[in-house]
């Protein structure tokens, strides 16, 4: 399924800021870092130089399970540019280390096997010098609603 | 303050122009804006020196696109006007209505008399330059965090595959689907028949809309509105001056603004709901009238389930409750209990960006839908945007 994901048009990478690098770099480690503060334990993504509930400048990656479930998906149909290997699934993903915490994704998956709900894994693809946190479906965790 | 000191009851909208939905036209951008500008000033009866505001969302901008392509400097040197004031409208604003709540500020505050808003489009001749020209990819090498860093790495190179999360969403969760949201797009359709600026006046059935093409599910192609060239511009003055000009004046009885940051990635909540819950807020909490003195509603529609999430913010329809209302096309016709959309919205109408809502509200307002107007409409709600969150609530008596 990497493969597949591999085939498709060059992605349009993101530019690294000093609150981005972590998230987009962490898969060099195997990680998936999300921005969490260290005072009030709010993990918070996208990451920013404070944190959003108490205003304190604690925050700091953190590596997190890299599980979760899909919240919300759609399966892409539309050939915006040549070569894109549609369909493909647009995600967002809720992170299990906090309610609401999400970030979007692709499921590299078979499109029709993919419902709201599914447990996912992180894995990720190194493109430059970004590791783009990419999900798979988590076979050992049982799906919920 | 005491409402009847708030901005919005020191203006009135006293005009409006819009040129027809091109793909493309064969005028220039600002050949359009012109057209629609000098419509909305003999609109209203006054003189074209009178206009002493100059305002267009979100501002001329270098990202090309057929955006917003015309600004305000060129457009005064054309009227051959000396306004006194203008101000930069953003993306970052309450949606496309930004430039309006600045015009009623600046007129509240004294700043000048007459603010002429328009906001013209583009995108059909940028289009045929280059078909990934509308795509929010950008024209950097990387995308920054401001503009859909978090989501375009992923292949979504459009806002349908963001809107598409909160239509599976609301699925989900209040178990519709398809053939509801298909209503959506058959009751704008049958509406902008009646319409003669619209880009698409064929009717078209739940099955033409289940048939058509899927882009981002469940988002099919009469989910998604069309990108056009065309104009429309929209005339503000001060109370005082209104009672005399053309047109008896449109007050604004409320209004409501507030901020997204979905391009930035975030999001909140569980994808049935977005900030325009603080817009619908704010505008019922500066009037005494409510949801059920709203005579026919005109609801920012760049995708269907715009519709939905809008009228449940603004308290027209109940928690999730607008697949329901809107399904069978009866309660959102122009006889119904809440005539929607009816110019046909930006699904059929086209692109005109939120604009085209408020000079619909207007039109119908001031009895000039012909075919499409709705009886007795005094007081219609128009609402604008999907990244920021502009309402207002206006009337004519
Ligand atoms: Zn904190």
């Amino acid at each position: 399924m990497t493969a597949r994901s591999n085939s498709m048009p060059a992605r349009k990478l993101p530019l690294l800021t000093p609150e981005t690098e972590a998230f987009w770099t962490g898969g060099k480690n195997g990680e998936l870092l999300i921005q969490r503060c260290g005072t009030c334990g709010l993990y918070q993504h996208p990451p920013l130089p404070i944190c959003s509930a108490c205003r304190t400048e604690t925050v700091a990656s953190a590596a997190v399970s890299g599980k979760g479930k899909v919240k919300t998906f759609t399966i892409n149909h539309q050939p915006w540019m040549p070569g894109l290997d549609e369909p493909f699934v647009f995600a967002a993903v809720e992170l299990d280390e906090q309610a609401e915490l999400y970030i979007f994704s692709n499921i590299l998956a078979a499109p029709e096997a993919v419902t709201s709900g599914m447990r996912v894994k992180v894995s990720f693809e190194h493109l430059d010098d970004v590791w783009l946190p990419m999900f798979t479906p988590d076979g050992e965790a049982g799906d919920e609603a | 303050m005491k409402r009847e000191d708030y901005p919005e009851k020191q203006v009135c909208i006293t005009g409006i122009g819009q040129t027809k939905a091109g793909r493309p036209s064969d005028r220039s951008a600002l050949q359009l804006t012109l057209e629609a500008c000098l419509q909305a000033i003999d609109d209203a009866g006054i003189s074209v020196d009178d206009v002493d505001g100059l305002i267009c969302h979100p501002g001329k901008t270098p990202e090309g696109g057929g955006i917003s392509p015309v600004g305000t400097v060129e457009t005064m040197m054309a009227l051959g006007i000396r306004p006194v004031w203008t101000n930069p409208s953003s993306h970052e604003g309450p949606g496309h209505m930004a430039a309006i709540f600045q015009g009623i500020m600046a007129i509240a505050t004294g700043l000048c008399k007459h603010v002429l808003c328009f906001r013209s489009v583009a995108q059909a001749t940028a289009r045929m330059t280059s078909r990934s020209s509308t795509l929010l990819t950008g024209n950097r090498e990387r995308v920054d965090p401001g503009n859909n860093a978090f989501t375009v790495p992923y292949h979504a190179y459009s806002p349908v595959n963001l809107w598409a999360l909160y239509a599976q969403a609301y699925f989900d969760k209040y178990g519709v689907g398809e053939e509801e949201l298909g209503w959506v797009a058959v009751n704008g359709r049958r509406h902008a028949m009646h319409n003669p600026n619209a880009i698409y006046r064929k009717p078209i059935t739940i099955d033409d809309y289940l048939d058509a093409r899927m882009i981002s599910t469940p988002l099919r192609l009469y989910d998604c509105d069309s990108h056009i060239d065309g104009s429309t511009a929209i005339l503000l003055s001060a109370k005082d001056l209104a009672k005399d000009l053309k047109n008896p004046p449109i007050n604004i009885e409320a209004m409501g603004m507030s901020m997204g940051a979905f391009g930035e990635g975030l999001h909140s909540g569980d994808f049935t709901m977005t900030p325009a819950e603080v817009c619908g807020d704010m505008l019922w909490n500066r009037t005494d009238w409510t949801p059920k003195d709203v005579d026919c509603a005109q609801i920012y529609d760049g995708f269907s389930i715009h519709v939905w999430l809008w009228l449940e913010a603004v308290r027209l329809c109940g928690r999730g409750e607008a697949a329901g209302f809107i399904a069978g096309g009866e309660r959102t016709a122009i006889t119904g209990e809440l005539p929607l959309n009816t110019s046909g919205g930006q699904l059929s109408a086209g692109r005109f960006h939120g604009y085209g809502h408020t000079h619909e509200a207007c039109a119908q307002l001031w009895g000039r839908g012909g075919e499409r107007q709705v009886a007795g409409a005094k007081t219609c709600m128009a609402v604008n945007g999907g990244y920021g969150y502009g309402a207002m609530l206006l009337n004519c008596d």
